[in-house]
């Protein structure tokens, strides 16, 4: 059964698609109204990152860098240091990828507060390849102190997060994503960094063969196994679990508690990656059989988003299968 | 105001005498840390006094004062120069020195500002103070536009001269015309395999600078007149960014220690320190010291 708060068509075949990353330039938009120390910077891919609504709006509060990652970060960390709240975008593969070290250390290490949002994350980028890319974002930023990691799962949570980025005093990494994808929530939908949300859960009664733990637009393809799985008879829950660090433990034990099985799901290099931080934190106060959905250390390519994410075993067959592998091995274990 | 520096007359003896207790107190540092780089604190003591004790706008007593310069050290292997200075300016006891690099001080062997909050930014990876620098000068200008009398100093090594965020940063800050914004470049000719021009020339330096749209002087790194001429002139460019290359003598009063490579990133021993303390002490020999 889906969350009530949740877009109730989206099992629809013309399902509402829009790009994560326009909900981001949305949310900056609207931040910036909320609060005049929010500034812009951009290394040249003002449109593509969706940032030019902001400079349109706000010319004066628009840095363009020119294709320059590094000065990037460290431009924005000073601007921090002079009271600014500072966005910096480009491809996640550039940023946080080429400018690593000084996102590490003249921004976290220093304490300033800047809002990185790297958008064309995953495989679903499609026909621009490998390079371009970005699964390897969530390993290298949740392994710096104090980064606040968030992966929204659709454009309307990426706006309420780009809102949320803004106001919380901490450096942030907001993944984007670059294609239209289904829009799952709603306005309605709670969103607070550090929150998971229970996206679907088995009519009561029903007992619950596994968790799954999803993160970014894939959490659609979640629900839509969910949905498969309970025709079979096997009753799932769904987590969106849209705040990669720090991590909503109450839920995610909640739920492990309850299903004793989970799988985790995200676009991203299993090492790492989502699923990793769930697995460090599960095995040390509650371990149950775990399957990790993702990229299996192997570089991305060319093709559609649907080809390379059937491709890389991320899509819905491949949810399916694992869920069944994991509550046979669940019950194995019992 | 009267404990702000920037309001005090120029008076090259009291600068000297200030710098030579600073060199005095970085031997003693790095003596005591038992690790640490020498040569370029030594070489920059001059351009350090004379920022402090003459140029800059801030208060020891208010580190946090908005109003302040803002002084971006980014080749932060040279704290020891920065934490001297900061004592003998006020900011903190001299007898703290001493804790240099040693566990739960607030001087870490690269400066950190979780430890020292009274630092601009944390810094240590070479070439990314002037990104910094830029960005804290760009918010300056956005909110107060060319009426803003509140400058941005980044110091940085010649050696980081190489790296590409150095020039993205020059790129960025000659384009958006930042004229609260200066530079020193502490032109000593050695970085740690040897010397700059035999590891990846720099020169012409100058040029570089002017080809990005900064205002550019070269001058001596020794000479309290040219450094604080150099601010001055520096401040009446309304149009561009200044950068001030500072030629200087790594390791400088301690002639045991000057010009040579050897002396970047490792301390005296207790023999070379005492060598070093009483030529300070003596000024070269020029008046016999108690110590003797």
């Amino acid at each position: 059964m889906l969350n009530k708060t949740l877009n109730q068509k989206l099992y629809d075949k013309n399902v509402e698609m829009i790009p994560i990353r326009k909900g981001f330039g949305e949310g900056l938009l609207a931040a910036a109204e909320k609060d005049e120390r929010v500034v812009g910077l951009c290394a040249d891919l003002t449109e593509s990152t969706q940032m030019h609504l902001f400079k349109e709006r706000y010319p004066h509060r628009f840095v363009q860098m020119g294709v320059a990652e590094q000065n990037l970060a460290s431009v924005a960390s000073g601007m921090a240091a002079m009271g600014k709240i500072p966005f910096i975008t480009s491809y996640a593969m550039f940023s946080p990828g080429r400018n690593w070290e000084q996102i590490r250390t003249t921004i976290c290490y220093n304490d300033r507060y800047v809002k990185i949002a790297g958008s064309h994350a995953g495989v679903s980028v499609g026909p621009d390849g490998g390079t371009h890319q970005a699964i390897e974002d969530i390993c290298i930023t949740r392994v710096i102190p104090r980064m606040v990691v968030i992966s929204p799962c659709d454009a309307i949570e990426a706006k309420k997060a780009t809102l949320a980025a803004a106001a919380i005093n901490a450096p942030v990494y907001l993944r984007l994503a670059r294609e239209k994808t289904p829009v799952m929530t709603t306005h309605d939908t709670p969103f607070e960094i550090g929150k998971a949300t229970i996206m679907y859960s088995p009519d009561s009664g029903a007992k619950i063969s596994a968790a799954i733990i999803a993160t970014g637009a894939v959490v659609y393809g979640a629900l839509v196994a969910a949905r498969e799985l309970e025709a079979r008879g096997v009753h799932v829950t769904v987590v969106n679990l849209s705040t990669i660090k720090p991590l909503d433990q109450e839920i995610i034990l909640k739920v492990a508690q309850q299903a004793k099985a989970v799988v985790t799901v995200e676009e991203h290099q299993i090492a790492g990656g989502m699923g990793s931080a769930v697995a460090e934190y599960l095995t040390q106060v509650y371990p149950v059989p775990m399957e990790f959905i993702g990229v299996h250390d192997t570089f991305g390519q060319s093709g559609t988003p649907a080809e390379l994410i059937e491709h890389y075993g991320i899509g819905t067959k491949s949810i399916v299968a694992a869920v069944e592998k994991v509550v046979k091995r669940s019950r194995t274990l019992r | 105001m009267s404990s702000v520096s920037q309001s005090r007359s120029f008076n090259e003896n009291a600068l000297a005498i200030t710098a030579n207790n600073i060199r005095q107190s970085i031997i003693e540092m790095l003596l005591a840390a038992g690790s640490g780089h020498t040569a370029g604190p030594l070489g920059m003591t001059d351009v350090f006094t004379a920022l402090y004790f003459h140029i800059l706008k801030h208060d020891p007593k208010k580190p946090d004062w908005p109003e302040r310069d803002r002084v971006v050290l980014s080749n932060g292997h040279i704290c020891p120069v920065l934490y001297a200075t900061f004592a003998h300016a006020g900011y903190f006891p001299v007898k703290e020195l001493l804790t240099l690099r040693k566990f739960g001080s607030r001087l870490q062997g690269h400066p950190h500002r979780e430890f020292l909050p009274m630092l601009e930014t944390s810094s240590g990876p070479l070439a990314s103070g002037l990104s910094q620098a830029v960005g804290m000068a760009l918010a300056d200008k956005i909110d107060n536009g060319n009426s803003s009398d509140r400058y941005t100093y980044c110091l940085m090594s010649d050696g980081e001269q190489e790296s590409g965020q150095i020039w993205e940063a020059g790129m960025l800050a000659g384009k958006n015309r930042l004229h609260n914004l200066i530079g020193f470049i502490d032109r000593n000719n050695i970085q740690i395999d040897g010397f700059t021009e035999d590891i990846m020339p720099l020169e012409p330096l100058g040029a570089k600078w002017e080809a990005w749209n900064w205002h550019v002087q070269e001058i001596d790194g020794h000479n309290f007149e040219e450094i604080v001429d150099a601010v001055n002139r520096a401040k009446a460019v309304f149009e561009k960014p200044s950068m001030i290359i500072a030629r200087t003598i790594p390791g400088k009063g301690v002639h045991a220690f000057e010009r040579k490579y050897e002396w970047h990133g490792k301390p005296p021993n207790k023999e070379e320190a005492a060598m070093a303390l009483n030529e300070l002490r003596t000024l070269g020999g020029k008046i016999i010291s108690e110590h003797q």
